[in-house]
């Protein structure tokens, strides 16, 4: 039986060592000295990389099932909890705590002074987010998704002392958590009709049935707190707020991996749960347009910030935006681009997050206006902003530009001819955001804009997260350079694409997994696709983008200087922007009037066209 | 079950997240995040609920085989409440310290974060 022997007890493992250890830093850590928390912390971590790693290689023969307690199923029923890693969940997994060490590495130096709960709560992140990708149970993905969640918010508001941080962490935990109740009242109705919590039970309780009006709302119930944490239009507006104020290392985890984490719950209970009895046409296309909307809302955003996490906040937002675009194709190709693109991504939005920390201890600041040129002595992190920027936008041959050269293919592949235009566009506003900040802040360029727009959260009330730094340490400038190096390797290396488009595969096999996970059925692994590689077309697109990108930072640079007759072109564009730019209000109650509004809007999505 | 327990929980669940929507205070949109809690605990029993079927709790006096209400959703409603506890704790926590470094808690007057 395939749910029995040693690879089985790996998931458990990594979920349970660092609830453990983070208990034990919880109970004793007032007793030991800093660099003691700090050395048991970053090995427990490596210990779960390790882990991680051990699963992944496992998976390669099938997905890895582990009944807790050993309550397996019997004739193909069981009232037993089950973790399922397969490649992309067990892949996730890994890229989680690789993360959060690369957090753990940076916070080092980065924090003078900081109890161990610190690292009490980033043990406890890395478990909600295990568990999570690890679990084969909806409603054991609910609590971890609601574990993640509570110690999300506390990270969130861990500087109590900042103004900003306590309100961005309080709009982020009272969104988050509304959308987790709807979540669950999704499980409870799924619960109601078919007496399963399991993925792969109800996955065959659900198969062959005719769909109705109340599978439509519990799908789309069941999303809601997935695409809040997902930070998908219109339930996005907490990702700015939480981003803007979090402790910098952290940013990097909410960034690089949380936000890509609601766009996987969406597809893994889609794609087991809901995949033979929702038709695919109306799910995508609700799918399509939440991305799209997300991407373009995202891009625009971030083009207006001049704080700079805010600015990289948003510009997460245009990226879930593109992932979700990507996967929301419900086929190999597309999940494939989005895995790839989600990989690339972590390592450079992580850098570039961590690039903006180095930025706010030296010089007290996160806003690009007011530290125009103040970066010119710094040597190496300007050329590491740049390159981050560029890679951002779509520079090959890092991960970022070959998830979107691929994501940009699956789209014109099944007919979306405006998937590549969205790519280009989205990814060369991001890139462009960053492109400007860096050369405002390190290079000096372009004349200092004047500063008379009130209406802009500025970066200049951000309090200094640690004592003013003489120099980036070393151990601050590691995790940039290996997040950066890693990102490369993704791109760089074709095995990584192909194991990861055999991935998507096995992940969109709903039957599969329930097959193997409650009949023990062999697993057959799916031979990776052809198309996950470099194109000539992939990396015209990807060049077209940086350019792009290049031109637009130019021109922000510059625009003081441009003819009068130009600049009233972008007149009538201004009241929109302002509309826009009034909406994210930072009102907590406008948040949850838009998260309804978002629930109504994608239940009409899904449910409308199959009357 | 009769539908009028569904009723109450889709109202509470709503009626929670529209008290949100409309708040002036931060304690109060707490309070209406725990109601719309509520709603999903209403909802939970209510599944499992079975007319004139008595506790989950198997003895001496009661055979394996009788009917009973439904323990599961009995187990989830307990681990939403212990949820709730601690995001309820957090988020009073977190008010305090907003009344502190802000003044107030009224969301209308907190304006840190727009655009």
């Amino acid at each position: 039986m395939p749910w029995e022997g040693t690879a089985s007890s790996f998931a458990p493992v990594a979920i349970g060592v660092p609830l453990l250890v983070a208990c034990l830093l919880a109970a004793l850590g007032k007793l030991l000295p800093r660099w003691a928390v700090d050395a048991v912390a970053t090995v427990a971590v490596v210990g779960v990389v390790a882990l991680d790693v051990v699963l992944l290689r496992a998976t390669r023969a099938g997905r890895v099932v582990t009944w807790v307690g050993a309550w397996t199923p019997s004739r193909g029923s069981s009232v037993g909890i089950s973790l399922v890693a397969d490649r992309l969940g067990a892949g996730l997994a890994l890229l989680a705590g690789v993360l959060v060490l690369a957090a753990l590495v940076y916070s080092w130096r980065y924090f003078e002074d900081v109890g161990a709960h610190y690292q009490v709560l980033i043990l406890l992140f890395l478990a909600g987010m295990t568990g999570f990708v690890l679990s084969g149970d909806v409603f054991d993905m609910f609590v971890f998704f609601e574990l993640m969640g509570a110690v999300a918010y506390a990270l969130t508001g861990f500087l109590v002392e900042d103004d900003t941080a306590v309100q961005g962490a309080l709009n982020f935990a009272i969104i988050n958590s509304l959308g987790a109740y709807f979540t669950l009242t999704g499980i409870g109705i799924l619960y109601a009709r078919y007496g399963a919590l399991g993925l792969p039970q109800l996955g065959e309780a659900l198969a062959g049935q005719p769909p109705d009006a109340l599978l439509v709302i519990a799908f789309c119930l069941v999303c809601v707190g997935f695409l809040v944490k997902a930070a998908v239009v219109p339930f996005h507006f907490w990702t700015a707020d939480a981003e803007a104020v979090a402790p910098t290392p952290v940013c990097l985890l909410f960034s690089g991996v949380m936000v890509a984490l609601g766009v996987y719950g969406v597809d893994r209970v889609y794609s087991t749960v809901f995949g033979e009895v929702l038709p695919h046409d109306a799910v995508r296309r609700a799918l399509l347009v939440l991305g799209a909307l997300t991407a373009l809302v995202g891009a625009l955003m971030c083009f207006l910030q001049r704080h700079l996490k805010r600015l990289l906040a948003y510009s997460t937002i245009a990226h879930v935006g593109l992932f979700l675009a990507a996967a929301g194709t419900l086929d190999g190709p597309g999940t494939t681009g989005a895995a790839v693109y989600v990989l690339g991504h972590a390592g450079i939005k992580g850098a570039l997050f961590l690039i903006a920390g180095t930025v706010l201890s030296r010089y007290g600041s996160v806003d690009e206006v007011s530290l125009h040129g103040r970066g010119r002595d710094a040597r190496v992190m300007p050329w590491l902003a740049v390159v981050a920027g560029l890679a951002l936008a779509g520079l090959p041959p890092f991960g970022t530009g070959l998830g979107k050269a691929i994501s940009e293919e699956a789209l014109s592949a099944s007919g979306f001819r405006w998937g590549p235009v969205l790519f280009v566009l989205v990814s060369a506003l991001t890139g462009a955001a960053v492109l400007r900040a860096a050369g405002r802040i390190y290079f000096g360029l372009g004349p200092k804009p004047q500063d008379d727009d009130q209406d802009e959260a500025s970066g200049d009330e951000q309090d200094r997260e640690t004592p003013a730094l003489p120099r980036v340490r070393a151990t601050m400038l590691l995790p940039i350079a290996a997040l950066l190096i890693g990102a490369l390797a993704i791109g760089a290396v074709p095995a990584v694409a192909r194991g990861v488009s055999s991935a998507a595969r096995e992940f969109l096999d709903g039957q599969g997994y329930v097959q193997q996970a409650l009949h023990g059925a062999a697993a057959e692994p799916p031979a990776p696709l052809t198309e996950a590689a470099w194109t000539a077309t992939g990396v015209a697109l990807d060049v077209l983008s940086v350019l792009l990108a290049a031109g637009l930072a130019a021109l922000a640079l510059w625009k003081a200087q441009l003819p009068d007759r130009l600049r009233t072109v972008t007149r009538p564009m201004r009241s929109a922007v302002a509309a826009l730019r009034r909406a994210h209000s930072g009102h907590v109650g406008d948040y949850v009037a838009w998260l309804l509004l978002g629930i109504a809007a994608f239940t009409a999505l899904v449910g409308v066209p199959m009357i | 079950m009769s539908v009028y327990a569904y009723v109450v929980a889709g109202a509470l669940l709503l009626l929670g997240a529209i008290g949100i929507a409309r708040s002036r205070d931060l304690v109060h949109a707490v309070v209406c995040l725990s109601i719309s809690q509520s709603g999903t605990y209403v909802l939970l029993l209510a599944i499992g609920y079975q007319d004139g079927a008595p506790a989950p709790v198997f003895g001496s006096t009661s055979a394996p085989t009788t009917r009973v209400v439904d323990p599961v959703v009995q187990a989830l409603t307990l681990t939403d409440i212990v949820v709730s506890a601690t995001v309820t704790a957090l988020l009073l926590a977190l008010s305090i310290q907003i009344q502190k470094r802000h003044g107030t808690v009224d969301p209308d007057e907190l304006s840190a974060l727009e655009g």
